[in-house]
């Protein structure tokens, strides 16, 4: 899968979440997910559940951890498909 | 604006309700006076194999939330948080408020709730925590499932919804829950702790909540194939109750409050009684203290201020079990009219079924509404009143009925636990 497919995929995924909707529309794979896109971070293990079943991969707690920004989403998905 | 007693004067300035015969203060009202039933034979109840299979549960719930949520509220959100947040966004608008912008940091320091609910978050536990912990598959519940079953989880939902900066609490005394919230609130008005409360309570339409009541045989079991007619309390045919679900709310405020700021008020909370029968005399776990219920309702009076002469209409508990003869007893020796001059009996769970903890809250406001209108509604499937209230009959109205001098209600709710509370409403005046 091209990764500007994943990029779009977990945008979408994401979009549910996200609180600062403006920010939504300049996201790049630097996007921080709580700071830019203000996600509770409460939500973050909702956001992994709908990682996994729309990509149908599984996501380790410690993986979880190193998820900052769009780009850890991404580059971590890529890498299991 | 305090009373002769210096106490503060409590009016109600909103309303908002999800009820099984109609959502919304306006729908609601035209099916109170319709004699409108919400109850309906329910898939999930046949499947299980309940005794019962009649429930009232509210319609059109997912569109209203669609209106009036975020999505990434929705996603939070259980069937019990979306009645609650349903009817208290609409009491809120009701009592003239602007809903506060998810951006700004402003508080209402001044106002609280206290929203009360009976079983609470059944269906998250039922479909979510039960079935995936029994599966070893904890982390598939997401971040959701605490503040969804925590019973305090609907009054924290509303503090987020509406910025709400002064008590937030959830209360719950089974199926008096509703209306023991009402009391408390104007309790902290009166006080001078707030000046608005939103008060009331919910419950959601789960099975799983019902399942317990079946088991009992405290769900009438013989009119599953007439749905409407399955809520019958005061009849002789009475069967036991039908489960009901949805929400209440009633914005109360202070009068120094609400007319500072030129809010509509729809009637005066002029006091109210809670205690518990102790489960003795007659009492237990699942019956009313006779006794307990007559001093409830002659406490409610006394901290309101009215003679039992002057109550015009009454909101009875009223669950079409085998406890409506006592009730209907209790009523008479409270308000001295054994000779069978009860002033109109109305029964709200013969429309919308007991709704248990939202049932107090759901009533509340039909309640308040009859008040503030001047009718009283009908009390549904009761033409063949109970041999043991039949000195009482003529009080029960078959239709609705206008009453333009209606000025005092007394609405009471019993729970299991022998628990229950009352309230005295009175018509506004300056």
């Amino acid at each position: 899968m091209e990764q500007s497919e994943v990029m779009e995929r977990v945008v979408k995924i994401l979009t549910p979440w996200v609180k600062d909707e403006a920010a939504l529309g300049q996201i790049s794979m630097e996007t921080n997910i709580l700071d830019d896109l203000k996600v509770n971070s409460a939500r973050l293990v909702d956001v992994v559940i709908a990682f996994e079943d729309d990509f149908d991969i599984e996501i380790a707690d410690e993986d979880v951890d190193k998820v900052n920004t769009v780009g850890d989403a991404v580059n971590l998905i890529s890498g299991k498909l | 604006m305090n009373g002769s007693d210096g106490r503060k004067r409590v009016v109600v300035t909103g309303m908002g309700i999800i009820a099984p015969n109609g959502n919304g203060v306006a729908n609601f009202e035209a099916a109170l006076r319709e004699g409108r039933s919400g109850l309906k034979h329910q898939e999930a109840m046949a499947e299980a194999k309940f005794g019962c299979t009649v429930a009232g549960t509210p319609e059109g719930v997912d569109e209203l939330c669609e209106k009036t949520f975020t999505t990434e509220q929705l996603l939070a959100m259980n069937m019990n948080h979306r009645y609650a947040g349903l009817a208290a966004i609409e009491a809120w608008l009701d009592a003239g408020l602007e809903l506060p912008s998810a951006e700004s940091d402003e508080v209402h320091w001044e106002t609280g709730a206290i929203m009360g609910t009976g079983i609470g978050g059944m269906d998250t536990i039922a479909g979510k925590i039960v079935p995936l912990t029994n599966a070893a598959k904890i982390r598939r519940m997401g971040s959701v499932c605490v503040e969804q079953v925590m019973t305090s989880g609907i009054s924290a939902r509303l503090s987020g919804l509406l910025a709400l900066g002064n008590q937030v609490t959830t209360n719950s005394s089974a199926c008096s829950t509703g209306t023991e919230a009402l009391s408390m609130g104007m309790e902290r008005i009166r006080a001078g702790l707030a000046d608005r409360m939103l008060c009331g309570g919910a419950e959601a339409a789960s099975h799983y909540i019902w399942a317990g009541f079946d088991a009992m045989r405290v769900l009438n079991r013989k009119s599953n194939d007439e749905p409407e007619k399955a809520s019958r309390p005061m009849s002789a045919s009475a069967g036991g109750f039908i489960p009901g679900s949805g929400a209440g709310v009633v914005m109360l405020e202070s009068l120094e409050s609400a007319l500072d700021r030129g809010a509509p008020i729809r009637a005066e909370v002029l006091g109210s009684g809670i205690n518990c029968g102790g489960h003795r005399m007659g009492g237990s776990m699942t019956a009313p203290n006779p006794t307990s219920v007559q001093r409830c309702i002659a406490d409610a009076l006394a901290d309101a201020g009215i003679r039992p002469e002057e109550v015009d209409a009454i909101n009875g508990h009223l669950t079409a079990t085998g406890a409506d003869p006592k009730e209907v007893g209790s009523w008479a020796r409270a308000l001295n009219r054994e000779d069978g001059s009860l002033p109109p009996l109305t029964a709200t769970k013969s429309m919308v079924g007991h709704a248990l903890g939202a049932a107090g809250g759901i009533e509340a406001v039909a309640s308040i509404l009859m008040v503030e209108k001047g009718f009283v509604h009908p009390s549904l499937n009761c033409e063949d009143v109970h041999p043991e209230i039949e000195k009482y009959a003529s009080s029960i109205p078959h239709s609705m009925i206008d009453m333009p001098d209606l000025k005092v209600l007394v609405k009471a709710g019993f729970g299991f636990g022998d628990v229950n509370a009352c309230l005295v409403f009175k018509r506004y005046k300056e």
